[in-house]
Protein backbone atom coordinates (compact mmCIF):
# COMPACT_ATOMS: atom_id res chain seq x y z
CA UNK A 1 0.00 0.00 0.00
CA UNK A 2 1.02 3.62 -0.41
CA UNK A 3 1.80 5.40 2.84
CA UNK A 4 0.72 9.00 3.42
CA UNK A 5 3.44 11.45 2.54
CA UNK A 6 5.29 13.76 4.93
CA UNK A 7 2.65 15.84 6.71
CA UNK A 8 2.85 19.22 8.40
CA UNK A 9 0.20 20.82 10.60
CA UNK A 10 1.35 24.37 11.04
CA UNK A 11 -1.43 26.74 10.20
CA UNK A 12 -3.22 26.07 13.45
CA UNK A 13 -0.68 27.65 15.71
CA UNK A 14 0.32 31.27 15.96
CA UNK A 15 4.03 30.86 16.54
CA UNK A 16 6.00 29.23 13.71
CA UNK A 17 8.31 27.52 16.19
CA UNK A 18 5.29 25.92 17.80
CA UNK A 19 4.20 24.13 14.64
CA UNK A 20 3.01 20.62 15.10
CA UNK A 21 4.54 18.10 12.74
CA UNK A 22 3.76 14.50 12.08
CA UNK A 23 6.40 12.68 10.09
CA UNK A 24 6.19 9.19 8.65
CA UNK A 25 9.54 7.56 8.10
CA UNK A 26 9.85 4.10 6.61
CA UNK A 27 8.29 1.15 8.27
CA UNK A 28 10.87 -0.67 10.32
CA UNK A 29 9.96 -4.35 10.33
CA UNK A 30 6.49 -4.45 11.87
CA UNK A 31 6.78 -1.05 13.52
CA UNK A 32 6.12 2.45 12.18
CA UNK A 33 7.67 5.48 13.86
CA UNK A 34 5.73 8.74 13.82
CA UNK A 35 7.48 11.86 15.04
CA UNK A 36 5.40 14.56 16.66
CA UNK A 37 6.92 17.95 17.32
CA UNK A 38 5.80 21.37 18.52
CA UNK A 39 2.80 21.79 20.81
CA UNK A 40 -0.26 19.58 20.95
CA UNK A 41 -3.27 21.22 22.57
CA UNK A 42 -6.90 22.22 22.17
CA UNK A 43 -6.10 24.39 19.16
CA UNK A 44 -4.66 21.68 16.96
CA UNK A 45 -5.71 18.33 18.43
CA UNK A 46 -8.53 17.77 15.94
CA UNK A 47 -6.20 18.49 13.04
CA UNK A 48 -3.66 16.12 14.56
CA UNK A 49 -6.29 13.38 14.77
CA UNK A 50 -7.26 13.94 11.15
CA UNK A 51 -3.63 13.67 10.05
CA UNK A 52 -3.14 10.60 12.18
CA UNK A 53 -6.21 8.72 10.96
CA UNK A 54 -4.67 7.12 7.82
CA UNK A 55 -1.77 5.73 9.85
CA UNK A 56 -4.14 4.19 12.39
CA UNK A 57 -6.28 2.67 9.66
CA UNK A 58 -3.16 1.29 8.02
CA UNK A 59 -2.04 -0.23 11.32
CA UNK A 60 -5.33 -2.05 11.51
CA UNK A 61 -5.59 -3.20 7.91
CA UNK A 62 -2.02 -4.47 7.81
CA UNK A 63 -1.25 -4.97 11.50
CA UNK A 64 1.89 -3.24 12.70
CA UNK A 65 2.91 -1.27 15.78
CA UNK A 66 3.24 2.50 16.06
CA UNK A 67 5.91 4.31 18.06
CA UNK A 68 5.31 8.00 18.63
CA UNK A 69 8.68 9.67 18.73
CA UNK A 70 7.99 12.61 21.03
CA UNK A 71 11.54 13.96 21.15
CA UNK A 72 10.34 17.11 19.39
CA UNK A 73 7.13 17.58 21.36
CA UNK A 74 7.48 20.65 23.57
CA UNK A 75 4.11 20.57 25.32
CA UNK A 76 0.97 18.47 25.44
CA UNK A 77 -2.29 19.58 27.07
CA UNK A 78 -5.18 17.43 28.29
CA UNK A 79 -6.77 17.70 24.84
CA UNK A 80 -3.52 16.46 23.29
CA UNK A 81 -3.24 13.56 25.71
CA UNK A 82 -6.75 12.58 24.75
CA UNK A 83 -5.58 12.24 21.11
CA UNK A 84 -3.03 9.63 22.17
CA UNK A 85 -5.70 7.85 24.22
CA UNK A 86 -8.10 7.72 21.29
CA UNK A 87 -5.35 6.54 18.96
CA UNK A 88 -4.36 3.76 21.34
CA UNK A 89 -7.99 2.73 21.71
CA UNK A 90 -8.63 2.76 17.96
CA UNK A 91 -5.63 0.69 17.01
CA UNK A 92 -5.74 -1.84 19.80
CA UNK A 93 -5.71 -4.98 17.74
CA UNK A 94 -3.49 -8.02 17.54
CA UNK A 95 -0.06 -6.92 16.43
CA UNK A 96 -0.85 -3.19 16.45
CA UNK A 97 0.22 -1.61 19.72
CA UNK A 98 0.89 2.08 20.25
CA UNK A 99 3.70 3.27 22.50
CA UNK A 100 5.55 6.54 23.03
CA UNK A 101 9.27 7.19 23.21
CA UNK A 102 11.90 9.89 23.77
CA UNK A 103 9.75 12.22 25.86
CA UNK A 104 11.23 15.58 26.78
CA UNK A 105 11.41 16.15 30.54
CA UNK A 106 8.34 18.41 30.63
CA UNK A 107 6.18 16.07 28.55
CA UNK A 108 7.38 13.11 30.62
CA UNK A 109 6.24 14.95 33.76
CA UNK A 110 2.84 15.66 32.23
CA UNK A 111 2.48 11.97 31.33
CA UNK A 112 3.33 11.06 34.91
CA UNK A 113 1.08 13.64 36.60
CA UNK A 114 -1.88 12.71 34.39
CA UNK A 115 -1.10 8.98 34.86
CA UNK A 116 -0.84 8.60 31.10
CA UNK A 117 2.33 6.63 31.74
CA UNK A 118 -0.05 3.92 32.95
CA UNK A 119 -2.13 4.10 29.79
CA UNK A 120 0.62 4.10 27.18
CA UNK A 121 3.93 2.31 27.55
CA UNK A 122 6.73 4.89 27.69
CA UNK A 123 10.20 4.02 26.34
CA UNK A 124 13.36 6.07 26.90
CA UNK A 125 14.15 6.16 23.17
CA UNK A 126 12.80 5.05 19.81
CA UNK A 127 15.35 2.30 19.30
CA UNK A 128 14.43 0.61 22.57
CA UNK A 129 10.72 0.93 21.75
CA UNK A 130 11.12 -0.56 18.28
CA UNK A 131 13.29 -3.40 19.59
CA UNK A 132 10.74 -4.22 22.31
CA UNK A 133 7.82 -4.23 19.89
CA UNK A 134 9.70 -6.23 17.27
CA UNK A 135 10.63 -8.73 19.95
CA UNK A 136 6.98 -8.96 21.02
CA UNK A 137 5.93 -9.50 17.41
CA UNK A 138 8.40 -12.34 16.96
CA UNK A 139 7.36 -13.94 20.24
CA UNK A 140 3.71 -13.58 19.19
CA UNK A 141 4.37 -15.17 15.80
CA UNK A 142 6.21 -18.02 17.46
CA UNK A 143 3.37 -18.67 19.84
CA UNK A 144 0.86 -18.78 17.04
CA UNK A 145 3.01 -21.18 15.07
CA UNK A 146 3.29 -23.52 18.04
CA UNK A 147 -0.45 -23.33 18.64
CA UNK A 148 -1.15 -24.05 15.00
CA UNK A 149 1.23 -27.00 15.12
CA UNK B 1 -16.41 35.92 52.02
CA UNK B 2 -14.89 33.08 54.00
CA UNK B 3 -15.34 29.41 53.17
CA UNK B 4 -15.38 26.55 55.64
CA UNK B 5 -15.28 22.98 54.37
CA UNK B 6 -17.38 20.57 56.43
CA UNK B 7 -17.30 17.70 53.93
CA UNK B 8 -14.93 17.26 51.00
CA UNK B 9 -15.16 13.59 50.02
CA UNK B 10 -17.05 12.36 46.99
CA UNK B 11 -19.51 9.50 46.60
CA UNK B 12 -19.34 7.97 50.07
CA UNK B 13 -17.95 8.88 53.44
CA UNK B 14 -14.63 7.39 54.57
CA UNK B 15 -12.46 7.48 57.70
CA UNK B 16 -8.74 7.20 58.25
CA UNK B 17 -7.86 3.66 59.32
CA UNK B 18 -6.04 2.69 62.51
CA UNK B 19 -3.07 1.54 60.43
CA UNK B 20 -2.83 4.94 58.75
CA UNK B 21 -3.08 6.69 62.13
CA UNK B 22 -0.30 4.52 63.58
CA UNK B 23 1.85 5.27 60.57
CA UNK B 24 1.41 9.02 61.09
CA UNK B 25 2.24 8.71 64.79
CA UNK B 26 5.33 6.64 64.05
CA UNK B 27 6.56 9.17 61.49
CA UNK B 28 5.85 12.05 63.86
CA UNK B 29 7.86 10.33 66.60
CA UNK B 30 10.70 9.86 64.16
CA UNK B 31 10.60 13.50 63.15
CA UNK B 32 10.60 14.57 66.81
CA UNK B 33 13.40 12.20 67.70
CA UNK B 34 15.72 13.68 70.36
CA UNK B 35 13.31 16.44 71.38
CA UNK B 36 11.80 16.70 74.83
CA UNK B 37 8.59 18.44 75.82
CA UNK B 38 7.89 19.73 79.33
CA UNK B 39 4.13 19.50 78.94
CA UNK B 40 1.32 18.81 76.53
CA UNK B 41 1.18 22.44 75.41
CA UNK B 42 4.81 22.34 74.27
CA UNK B 43 4.18 19.12 72.39
CA UNK B 44 1.05 20.62 70.83
CA UNK B 45 2.92 23.74 69.74
CA UNK B 46 5.65 21.59 68.18
CA UNK B 47 3.05 19.47 66.35
CA UNK B 48 1.29 22.58 65.10
CA UNK B 49 4.31 24.54 63.95
CA UNK B 50 7.03 22.01 63.14
CA UNK B 51 5.56 18.73 61.98
CA UNK B 52 4.66 18.13 58.34
CA UNK B 53 1.10 18.81 57.24
CA UNK B 54 0.72 15.17 56.21
CA UNK B 55 1.38 14.03 59.80
CA UNK B 56 -0.84 16.50 61.61
CA UNK B 57 -3.85 16.51 59.30
CA UNK B 58 -6.20 14.16 57.55
CA UNK B 59 -8.30 15.16 54.58
CA UNK B 60 -11.28 13.66 56.33
CA UNK B 61 -14.14 11.76 54.96
CA UNK B 62 -17.44 13.63 55.18
CA UNK B 63 -19.32 14.00 51.90
CA UNK B 64 -19.85 17.48 50.40
CA UNK B 65 -20.97 20.33 52.59
CA UNK B 66 -19.41 23.79 52.34
CA UNK B 67 -20.31 26.84 54.39
CA UNK B 68 -19.89 30.35 53.01
CA UNK B 69 -19.52 32.98 55.70
CA UNK B 70 -20.45 36.47 54.56
CA UNK B 71 -20.48 38.40 57.79
CA UNK B 72 -24.27 38.56 57.56
CA UNK B 73 -26.66 37.00 60.08
CA UNK B 74 -27.87 34.32 57.69
CA UNK B 75 -26.03 31.10 56.91
CA UNK B 76 -25.07 30.04 53.38
CA UNK B 77 -24.41 26.38 52.67
CA UNK B 78 -23.57 24.41 49.52
CA UNK B 79 -24.89 20.85 49.58
CA UNK B 80 -25.92 18.75 52.55
CA UNK B 81 -23.67 15.70 52.45
CA UNK B 82 -22.62 14.04 55.72
CA UNK B 83 -20.59 17.17 56.55
CA UNK B 84 -23.94 18.80 57.33
CA UNK B 85 -24.06 16.92 60.64
CA UNK B 86 -21.04 18.67 62.24
CA UNK B 87 -22.11 21.92 60.56
CA UNK B 88 -25.50 21.59 62.25
CA UNK B 89 -23.85 21.06 65.64
CA UNK B 90 -21.71 24.15 65.02
CA UNK B 91 -24.69 26.28 63.98
CA UNK B 92 -26.65 25.30 67.08
CA UNK B 93 -23.66 26.26 69.25
CA UNK B 94 -23.22 29.60 67.47
CA UNK B 95 -26.93 30.40 67.70
CA UNK B 96 -27.05 29.63 71.45
CA UNK B 97 -30.78 29.01 71.40
CA UNK B 98 -31.70 31.63 68.79
CA UNK B 99 -33.42 30.22 65.68
CA UNK B 100 -31.24 30.44 62.58
CA UNK B 101 -31.93 31.32 58.95
CA UNK B 102 -30.05 28.93 56.71
CA UNK B 103 -29.84 29.31 52.93
CA UNK B 104 -28.89 26.06 51.22
CA UNK B 105 -27.81 25.77 47.57
CA UNK B 106 -27.84 22.32 46.02
CA UNK B 107 -25.57 21.19 43.19
CA UNK B 108 -27.80 18.14 42.73
CA UNK B 109 -29.54 15.51 44.80
CA UNK B 110 -27.34 12.45 44.51
CA UNK B 111 -27.20 10.74 47.88
CA UNK B 112 -23.72 11.89 48.88
CA UNK B 113 -24.99 15.49 48.61
CA UNK B 114 -28.16 15.10 50.69
CA UNK B 115 -27.35 12.31 53.17
CA UNK B 116 -26.46 14.72 55.99
CA UNK B 117 -29.82 16.45 56.14
CA UNK B 118 -31.61 13.87 58.36
CA UNK B 119 -28.80 14.52 60.90
CA UNK B 120 -28.77 18.30 60.50
CA UNK B 121 -29.62 19.52 63.99
CA UNK B 122 -31.21 22.90 63.07
CA UNK B 123 -33.88 21.04 61.05
CA UNK B 124 -35.26 19.81 64.39
CA UNK B 125 -35.39 23.26 66.03
CA UNK B 126 -38.71 25.14 65.88
CA UNK B 127 -38.38 28.62 64.45
CA UNK B 128 -35.38 27.77 62.26
CA UNK B 129 -35.83 28.82 58.65
CA UNK B 130 -34.21 26.62 56.01
CA UNK B 131 -34.51 27.67 52.37
CA UNK B 132 -33.19 25.07 49.95
CA UNK B 133 -32.39 26.51 46.52
CA UNK B 134 -31.88 24.32 43.48
CA UNK B 135 -32.34 24.25 39.74
CA UNK B 136 -33.71 20.71 40.05
CA UNK B 137 -37.49 20.39 40.16
CA UNK B 138 -37.04 17.06 41.92
CA UNK B 139 -35.14 18.38 44.94
CA UNK B 140 -38.11 18.49 47.33
CA UNK B 141 -39.23 14.93 46.62
CA UNK B 142 -35.63 13.70 46.97
CA UNK B 143 -35.40 15.17 50.47
CA UNK B 144 -38.74 13.60 51.42
CA UNK B 145 -37.80 10.26 49.89
CA UNK B 146 -34.59 9.74 51.88
CA UNK B 147 -36.53 10.10 55.14
CA UNK B 148 -39.25 7.62 54.21
CA UNK B 149 -39.56 4.23 55.88
CA UNK B 150 -37.76 1.89 55.89
CA UNK B 151 -34.67 4.06 55.30
CA UNK B 152 -35.00 6.52 58.21
CA UNK B 153 -37.13 6.64 61.37
CA UNK B 154 -38.05 10.35 61.24
CA UNK B 155 -40.27 11.49 58.39
CA UNK B 156 -39.45 14.77 56.68
CA UNK B 157 -42.89 16.05 57.75
CA UNK B 158 -41.90 15.60 61.39
CA UNK B 159 -39.03 18.09 61.18
CA UNK B 160 -39.73 21.17 63.31
CA UNK B 161 -37.99 23.79 61.19
CA UNK B 162 -39.76 25.89 58.59
CA UNK B 163 -38.33 24.34 55.42
CA UNK B 164 -38.93 25.91 52.03
CA UNK B 165 -37.81 24.68 48.61
CA UNK B 166 -36.98 27.29 45.99
CA UNK B 167 -36.49 26.22 42.37
CA UNK B 168 -34.30 28.71 40.50
CA UNK B 169 -33.74 29.16 36.79
CA UNK B 170 -30.22 28.38 35.55
CA UNK B 171 -28.07 31.27 34.30
CA UNK B 172 -30.48 33.80 35.83
CA UNK B 173 -28.83 35.59 38.77
CA UNK B 174 -30.91 35.91 41.92
CA UNK B 175 -30.20 37.48 45.29
CA UNK B 176 -30.37 35.85 48.70
CA UNK B 177 -29.54 37.79 51.83
CA UNK B 178 -27.36 40.24 49.94
CA UNK B 179 -25.48 37.56 47.98
CA UNK B 180 -25.86 37.30 44.20
CA UNK B 181 -26.17 33.68 43.09
CA UNK B 182 -26.18 32.10 39.63
CA UNK B 183 -26.55 28.43 38.75
CA UNK B 184 -25.24 26.80 35.58
CA UNK B 185 -25.95 23.36 34.14
CA UNK B 186 -23.09 20.84 34.33
CA UNK B 187 -22.53 17.43 32.75
CA UNK B 188 -23.45 14.75 35.30
CA UNK B 189 -25.90 11.86 35.41
CA UNK B 190 -29.28 13.45 36.18
CA UNK B 191 -27.65 16.90 35.77
CA UNK B 192 -25.82 18.97 38.32
CA UNK B 193 -25.45 22.73 38.65
CA UNK B 194 -22.42 24.87 39.32
CA UNK B 195 -22.99 27.74 41.73
CA UNK B 196 -21.51 31.23 41.41
CA UNK B 197 -21.63 33.47 44.49
CA UNK B 198 -20.81 37.17 44.28
CA UNK B 199 -20.61 39.33 47.37
CA UNK B 200 -18.68 42.35 48.49
CA UNK B 201 -16.56 42.43 45.33
CA UNK B 202 -15.54 38.77 45.56
CA UNK B 203 -16.61 35.78 43.49
CA UNK B 204 -16.70 32.16 44.64
CA UNK B 205 -17.57 29.21 42.38
CA UNK B 206 -18.74 25.88 43.74
CA UNK B 207 -18.50 23.41 40.86
CA UNK B 208 -18.68 19.79 41.84
CA UNK B 209 -19.87 16.63 40.12
CA UNK B 210 -19.10 17.88 36.66
CA UNK B 211 -17.47 16.03 33.79
CA UNK B 212 -15.74 17.66 30.82
CA UNK B 213 -15.71 16.31 27.30
CA UNK B 214 -12.59 17.82 25.83
CA UNK B 215 -13.94 17.67 22.29
CA UNK B 216 -17.03 19.63 23.34
CA UNK B 217 -15.70 23.13 22.80
CA UNK B 218 -19.09 24.67 23.59
CA UNK B 219 -19.14 23.09 27.04
CA UNK B 220 -15.57 24.14 27.78
CA UNK B 221 -16.26 27.70 26.58
CA UNK B 222 -19.45 27.97 28.64
CA UNK B 223 -17.82 26.69 31.82
CA UNK B 224 -14.83 28.97 31.30
CA UNK B 225 -17.25 31.89 31.01
CA UNK B 226 -19.06 30.76 34.17
CA UNK B 227 -15.74 30.58 36.05
CA UNK B 228 -14.41 33.83 34.58
CA UNK B 229 -12.27 35.95 36.96
CA UNK B 230 -13.45 34.06 40.06
CA UNK B 231 -11.43 34.63 43.20
CA UNK B 232 -11.91 30.99 44.16
CA UNK B 233 -13.04 27.88 42.28
CA UNK B 234 -14.01 24.79 44.27
CA UNK B 235 -13.60 22.04 41.67
CA UNK B 236 -14.40 18.35 41.30
CA UNK B 237 -10.94 16.77 40.96
CA UNK B 238 -11.99 13.25 41.84
CA UNK B 239 -10.05 11.23 39.28
CA UNK B 240 -6.67 11.21 37.64
CA UNK B 241 -6.91 12.62 34.14
CA UNK B 242 -6.17 9.23 32.55
CA UNK B 243 -8.98 7.59 34.52
CA UNK B 244 -11.42 10.43 33.85
CA UNK B 245 -11.21 9.97 30.10
CA UNK B 246 -10.83 6.20 29.96
CA UNK B 247 -12.15 3.68 32.49
CA UNK B 248 -14.18 6.33 34.33
CA UNK B 249 -15.42 8.28 31.32
CA UNK B 250 -19.12 9.14 31.66
CA UNK B 251 -18.99 8.68 35.44
CA UNK B 252 -19.66 12.40 35.79
CA UNK B 253 -16.45 13.67 37.38
CA UNK B 254 -13.32 15.53 36.47
CA UNK B 255 -9.61 15.70 37.26
CA UNK B 256 -6.95 17.99 38.68
CA UNK B 257 -5.46 18.50 35.20
CA UNK B 258 -8.70 19.80 33.71
CA UNK B 259 -9.24 21.92 36.82
CA UNK B 260 -5.91 23.68 36.31
CA UNK B 261 -6.49 24.22 32.59
CA UNK B 262 -10.00 25.63 33.03
CA UNK B 263 -8.92 27.81 35.94
CA UNK B 264 -6.01 29.17 33.92
CA UNK B 265 -8.24 29.91 30.93
CA UNK B 266 -10.82 31.61 33.14
CA UNK B 267 -8.17 33.63 35.04
CA UNK B 268 -9.28 32.17 38.36
CA UNK B 269 -7.09 33.18 41.30
CA UNK B 270 -7.42 30.17 43.61
CA UNK B 271 -8.29 26.58 42.66
CA UNK B 272 -9.50 24.28 45.43
CA UNK B 273 -9.46 20.54 44.70
CA UNK B 274 -12.66 18.96 45.99
CA UNK B 275 -14.89 15.86 45.94
CA UNK B 276 -11.97 13.58 46.74
CA UNK B 277 -12.03 9.99 45.54
CA UNK B 278 -12.88 7.74 48.53
CA UNK B 279 -10.20 5.27 47.47
CA UNK B 280 -7.50 7.93 47.98
CA UNK B 281 -5.91 8.04 51.42
CA UNK B 282 -4.04 11.06 52.81
CA UNK B 283 -0.80 10.03 51.10
CA UNK B 284 -2.51 9.81 47.72
CA UNK B 285 -4.26 13.15 48.19
CA UNK B 286 -1.05 14.85 49.29
CA UNK B 287 0.63 13.52 46.18
CA UNK B 288 -2.27 14.76 44.05
CA UNK B 289 -1.87 18.25 45.50
CA UNK B 290 1.89 18.34 44.93
CA UNK B 291 1.47 17.12 41.34
CA UNK B 292 -1.33 19.59 40.63
CA UNK B 293 0.83 22.47 41.82
CA UNK B 294 3.64 21.20 39.62
CA UNK B 295 1.32 20.96 36.60
CA UNK B 296 0.27 24.57 37.20
CA UNK B 297 3.93 25.56 37.32
CA UNK B 298 4.64 23.73 34.06
CA UNK B 299 1.69 25.29 32.23
CA UNK B 300 1.61 28.73 33.86
CA UNK B 301 0.74 31.59 31.57
CA UNK B 302 0.65 35.21 32.67
CA UNK B 303 -0.78 34.66 36.13
CA UNK B 304 -0.03 32.35 39.02
CA UNK B 305 -2.86 30.11 40.13
CA UNK B 306 -2.94 29.29 43.82
CA UNK B 307 -3.91 25.65 44.48
CA UNK B 308 -5.24 24.06 47.65
CA UNK B 309 -6.67 20.62 48.34
CA UNK B 310 -9.77 20.97 50.52
CA UNK B 311 -10.02 18.99 53.74
CA UNK B 312 -12.73 18.72 56.35
CA UNK B 313 -12.28 21.68 58.69
CA UNK B 314 -10.30 23.85 56.28
CA UNK B 315 -11.17 27.55 56.31
CA UNK B 316 -10.16 29.85 53.47
CA UNK B 317 -10.60 33.54 52.85
CA UNK B 318 -11.98 34.16 49.34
Amino acid sequence: MEWPAFTTIGEFLREPEQQLMLISPKLSGRTRVLSVSGRLDQDNCEAFRTELAPYLEAALSEPHHIVFDLSGLEYVSSAGLRCFMLAARQSRGPGSRIVVASLKAMVAEIFQISRFDMVLKVYPDVETAVAALESESKAGSGTRTQEQA
Amino acid sequence: MRVRFWGTRGSIGVAMTSAELRNKIAQALLQASGKTFANLQEAYTYATTELDFSLTHTFGGHTPCVEIQTGLDEYFVCDLGSGARPLGVNILARQAGRPATINVFMSHVHWDHIMGFPFFGPAYVPGTKIRIHSSHEIVESAFHLQQCAPCFPVLFEQLAANIEFVVVEPDKPFEVGGVKVTTHLQLHAGDSYGLRFEHDGKTLIYSTDSEYKLDDHKQVDEMTKFFRDADMLIFDAMYTFADAISVKADWGHSSNIVGVELAEQAKVKHLVLFHHEPANNDTALNRLLVETRRYEELTRGDHKLEITAAYDGLELEV
